[in-house]
């Protein structure tokens, strides 16, 4: 990369060619769209340190007046219940393998129908997107039924004593195939034809092709479909109820935890403000984390040597 | 204690390894094929897992759900034809899902291609990028349960003269206008809904477009500027064609969610007032009414609605293969 | 039967229902505990027990999976009455005297499929309890409806701003609409008597018919002279909607909710004391034929595997004993649904009257939408919300759920 395209890059990022009133109206648009897409999450953070009769009885944006009153009840409330810290590692020991899997097998198989031929290729390929729009919540009771009969599922069951959560990471990788596998192939395909010309004559086969330069070149295309899957996986209560099973009480991840915060009646909504912060936290974690990846020039780098 | 600290090196080391041995294998097993047939083995090796999840996960299930649409709600699940479809057809409920689905999937798709487009390209011209892309990417963070109780406290009504506690009837309030009800007055309450939809999901297009958009050479852009063309011109005649496989990908992924879309309905509304999709009829056919031949029936017709949008990324694919 | 008598059985039982808080002894969980631990000490069986928000969903997946809990809490009767007809759940009539116990537990039979007890009442409230602040309403008990609008009339003629009724409907997914079908259930059965009752619970008596028409017509007056609107009545949560009875001035004169709604009174309003900041009086008679008629719902347990420790623990938990145990906690709202339990184990005078109410009904009925099929009762909290939203549209609302009726029923 030579000095002059740094410069480019740099010039660009900054929108610095703009006149100075553009950049004025174009600082003031984004500020505008951030604090339009805030407001309800902000009314919430203040309402989540309210007491519970003040947030029905006014407005959260009293809270600016002196007389407000503030509590913490509502966290303490959520990092008091029982097992809490159970549940937050079982949804670690859910979400890590449940997001690395389906990443992991969706590029080997958008790579396959990217840059390999074969027969039926695009059909294949869009039979499997296709299945994006099955909705999980109809293949439960056929899946289920099959584990039943190989003794997946059940406390007894030997597999589920050794690996309590392996059929719910397979699970979430059958789910989030599709969107993975789809997403992964639309970015590879449109990588230039050059770098595979370049590694054939090399003599590179295609393991060392896809370690050495797609994966490197798709990390932008990774990182956000890690963190859509991570996303999905944590914040999911549905699938691991039905393959956990409900019963399996230690096992379950944090939203189990988290949706019980209210009482049979409907009651104790207000905890749920100050959960959804608490669970929020780490997938924002790892959106700061994979933010680095997503910058200009990474494939334009790799192309151009 | 043990039990999790075998979950935990099993988490960290072994699936990993796994997954990378599995390619090496292949490699490996595949260097004593014959080379002439290397070729045409390979890439049936390397969607091989992808295959076998979606095979058990997601096709042997539509199929034995096309079937379960044939039958009537009873274990013996006995043949009756079309009777699950007539119902989908005949009762006013489901027609209603229906005609709001089409709406979620114009109106949502529309909402979060524009915005995660204008966002993306408005957010890659200043310093403060990623702190901005951080915020519009926020609610996606956040669970349906929580989006739920952060938008009721957006949408809450009391009548006019009460104290608004609801953000936007307080700022409406204050304006001197009434306080309206969001929620519950039809037709408009469904677009109040797909707009908590866009709000969420408009970072999800922001995060892929913005990755499309790296990876456009500066230096194209770089000689078009050279060439005095305008910054609008330079998005129109560049940046949007370069971008439109990607807007591609995200339009179609926005159909199908559209199409599932479930939670915001449940939590907020619960498909009453006119709101019901068909998503969530599905679920209280499966869940709550025992009607697994009538849910069934439902999600098929989920799965014959795709087609099309399929047909068209065929066509695509076919041009993006033709050209490169 | 005490739990000693149940003698030492050892092993474990899974139970799963809606209780949840963990350890807060404030909360459901901790209470449901208490009751369990009698029966663990004694017979030294462990309960493993989980809660979980979505019953329904996790007893579908239950049975697709075999992965069943060997006892459940049940969301109703409609849902029970499901999964007896698939052989799911197993009848408990030989693990007691169901005669007994049918006689010692109000609503007892709408939890009787082809004559075999597929449920416990495990613990009950009372429906159509009218609340009111005994400072702002001194107008005594009425003894029917008409006396009860009349004195409401003369004291409303001294309060400025104030409405008859305070309504709310808002509950959360899937359960909205409820407190508006509680009050459609109290005239129903109060207006045309548990006959016309059992038959339209049953799908037998048309939405269409007269009687029924009468109940929302009179639900519509009620609805009319309420604080709010068609709107906030719709959009506000049941746990708030009693709040403007303690404003100065007062929002309503009166709010119909049933017995466990004192526990939403004291955390909105932690100041209140109960009997001398609200009482309530019992929804009076309609129709003076049907006297003395009420209406109550529960928490229903049912059993999955009929394992010696399910056994034990459905046997043990419709003891008079293990009855007594949730109800006396403080501001648990709850109501036993025997008889048998001594009033004086309540904590307070007002869950004593109403506890008192319950045990006295000449005629218990079962919550009406609870004990329907699904489909119906979810038709049923639609088409409330949609009355209230516009009740010009009642005879096509009432013709709507006569043709779900025609379809949720059978099979």
């Amino acid at each position: 990369m030579t000095a002059s395209a740094a410069t480019t890059r740099t010039q660009v990022a900054t929108g610095r060619r703009l006149p100075r009133a553009d950049r004025l109206a174009l600082h003031i648009a984004i500020v505008l769209i951030l604090i339009g897409w805030l407001l309800p999450t902000l009314g919430m953070l203040v309402n989540s340190f309210r007491p519970a009769g003040d947030v029905s009885a006014t407005g959260w944006w009293t809270a600016l007046t002196p007389t407000a009153r503030f509590t913490f009840d509502n966290y303490s409330h959520v990092f008091d219940q029982a097992g809490i810290g159970n549940a937050f590692l079982n949804s670690l020991f859910i979400t890590i393998p449940a997001t690395i899997i389906p990443v992991s097998i969706a590029a080997f198989a958008a790579y396959a129908f990217a840059w390999m031929s074969f027969p039926g290729r695009n059909i294949l390929f869009v039979i499997v997107v296709g299945l994006l729009v099955v909705p999980l919540q109809a293949t439960i009771v056929p899946v289920l039924n099959v584990f039943r009969t190989v003794g997946i599922t059940g406390s007894g069951s030997a597999v589920a004593q050794a690996l309590p959560f392996l059929s719910v990471w397979l699970a979430h990788t059958g789910y989030g195939l599709p969107f993975a596998v789809y997403l992964l192939r639309n970015y590879m395909g449109g990588l230039p034809k050059e770098v595979f010309e370049s590694a054939e004559i090399d003599g590179a086969g295609h393991a060392t092709a896809f370690f050495r330069l797609v994966l490197p070149m798709s990390f932008p295309a990774l990182a956000a479909l890690t963190i859509f899957q991570f996303l999905f996986v944590w914040n999911d209560l549905f699938v691991a109820i039905v393959y956990i099973g409900a019963t399996n009480g230690t096992k379950l991840p944090m939203t189990a935890t988290l949706a019980n915060l209210v009482n049979s009646l409907g009651g104790d909504w207000q905890y749920l403000m100050a959960a959804a912060f608490i669970s929020m936290a780490l997938p924002l974690v790892v959106f700061f984390a994979f933010q680095r990846y997503f910058v200009r020039g990474i494939t334009g780098g790799a192309v151009k040597g | 204690m043990d039990q999790r600290l075998i979950t935990a090196i099993v988490v960290v080391i072994a699936v990993p390894a796994v997954l990378l041995g599995y390619i090496l294998l292949v490699e490996r097993v595949l260097g004593l094929v014959p080379e002439r047939r290397q070729a045409s083995l390979r890439p049936w090796l390397w969607i091989l897992p992808a295959l076998l999840l979606l095979g058990f996960f997601l096709v042997y299930p539509t199929i034995a759900t096309a079937i379960r649409s044939f039958q009537d709600k009873t274990a013996a699940a006995n043949f009756i034809g079309f009777a699950n479809y007539q119902f989908f057809f005949s009762s006013p409920d489901t027609l209603v899902a229906l005609r709001n689905s089409f709406i979620w999937l114009v109106l949502l798709t529309a909402l979060v291609v524009v915005g995660g487009l204008i966002t993306a390209v408005l957010f890659d011209r200043v310093r403060y990028e990623s702190v901005a892309k951080s915020l519009l990417f926020l609610p996606l963070a956040i669970s349906f349960v929580g989006a739920g109780v952060i938008w009721k406290f957006m949408f809450d009504y009391e009548p006019a003269g009460q104290t608004q506690i609801g953000t936007i009837n307080g700022g409406l309030t204050a304006l001197g206008i009434g306080p309206a009800s969001f929620i519950t007055d039809a037709p408009a309450n469904t677009i109040w809904l797909i707009v908590v939809g866009a709000w969420i999901w408009t970072g999800f297009a922001m995060v892929i477009l913005s990755a499309a958009l790296k990876g456009i050479s500066p230096e194209i852009l770089e000689a078009a500027r050279v060439d005095g063309a305008s910054e609008l011109q330079l998005f129109r005649r560049i940046t949007l064609p370069l971008l439109s496989p990607t807007i591609a990908v995200v339009a179609t992924t926005m159909i199908i969610t559209a199409l599932k879309a479930f939670d915001i309905v449940y939590v907020m509304t619960s498909g009453n007032f006119d709101t019901n999709i068909l998503a969530l009829d599905m679920y209280h056919q499966l869940f709550d009414f025992g009607q697994p031949g009538r849910a069934a029936a439902v999600a098929t017709i989920l799965v014959i609605l795709i087609i099309p949008v399929m047909i068209v990324n065929i066509r695509r694919f076919q041009a993006q293969e033709a050209i490169r | 039967m005490a739990p000693a008598s149940l003698g030492h059985i050892g092993g474990s039982v899974s139970v799963l229902a809606v209780w949840s808080g963990g350890t807060d002894p404030t909360s459901e969980q901790y209470a449901f505990m208490q009751v369990l631990k009698p029966f663990e000490d004694a017979t030294g069986i462990t309960v493993n027990y989980t809660s979980t928000r979505d019953i329904n969903a996790s007893i579908t997946a239950g049975v697709a999976s075999g992965n069943l809990p060997d006892v459940a809490g049940l969301p109703g009767p409609g849902k029970m009455i499901e999964l007896a007809n698939a052989g799911t759940l197993k009848p408990l009539d030989g693990l007691f005297d169901a005669n007994a116990y049918r006689a010692d537990t109000p609503g007892s039979a709408a939890l009787e499929v082809n004559g075999k007890q597929y449920a416990e009442f495990f613990k009950g409230s009372i429906k159509g309890l009218i609340w009111y602040d005994p400072k702002v309403y001194t107008g005594g008990v009425p003894t029917s409806w008409d006396d009860l609008n009349t004195k409401a009339q003369a004291a409303l003629a001294n309060l400025s701003g104030t409405k008859e009724w305070c309504i709310g409907l808002q509950s959360g997914a899937g359960s909205d609409g409820w407190p508006g079908t509680d009050w459609i259930e109290d005239f129903v059965i109060r207006q045309s008597g548990p006959d016309v009752y059992d038959k339209w619970v049953a799908g037998t008596q048309k939405w269409t018919s007269p009687e029924i028409k009468m109940a929302f017509t009179e639900f519509g007056k009620a609805l009319t002279n309420s604080f709010g609107d068609a709107n906030s009545i719709i959009s506000t949560n049941f746990g708030k909607a009693g709040d403007p009875l303690f404003t100065t001035p007062p929002g309503c004169l009166f709010h119909h909710q049933a017995s466990f709604i004192t526990s939403f009174f004291q955390k909105d309003n932690p100041s209140t004391v109960a009997g001398t900041d609200y009482n309530f009086f019992l929804e009076p008679d309609i129709n003076p034929q049907f006297s003395g008629a009420v209406t109550g719902g529960g928490d229903l347990l049912g059993m999955f595997n009929d394992t010696p420790q399910a056994e034990a623990l459905m046997k043990y938990l419709i003891t008079p004993q293990a009855q007594a145990i949730w109800p006396s906690i403080p501001n648990s709202g709850a109501i036993s649904g025997s008889k048998s339990v001594d009033v004086s184990i309540y904590p307070d005078d007002i869950t004593k009257a109403a506890a008192k109410d319950l045990a006295n009904a000449k005629i218990f009925r079962f919550d009406g939408s609870d004990a329907m099929p699904a489909a119906m009762s979810d038709a049923f909290l639609k088409a409330v919300e949609d009355f209230t939203k516009d009740q010009t549209q009642l005879d096509s609302i009432l013709a709507n759920l006569d043709t779900v009726q025609s379809t949720a029923y059978g099979g």
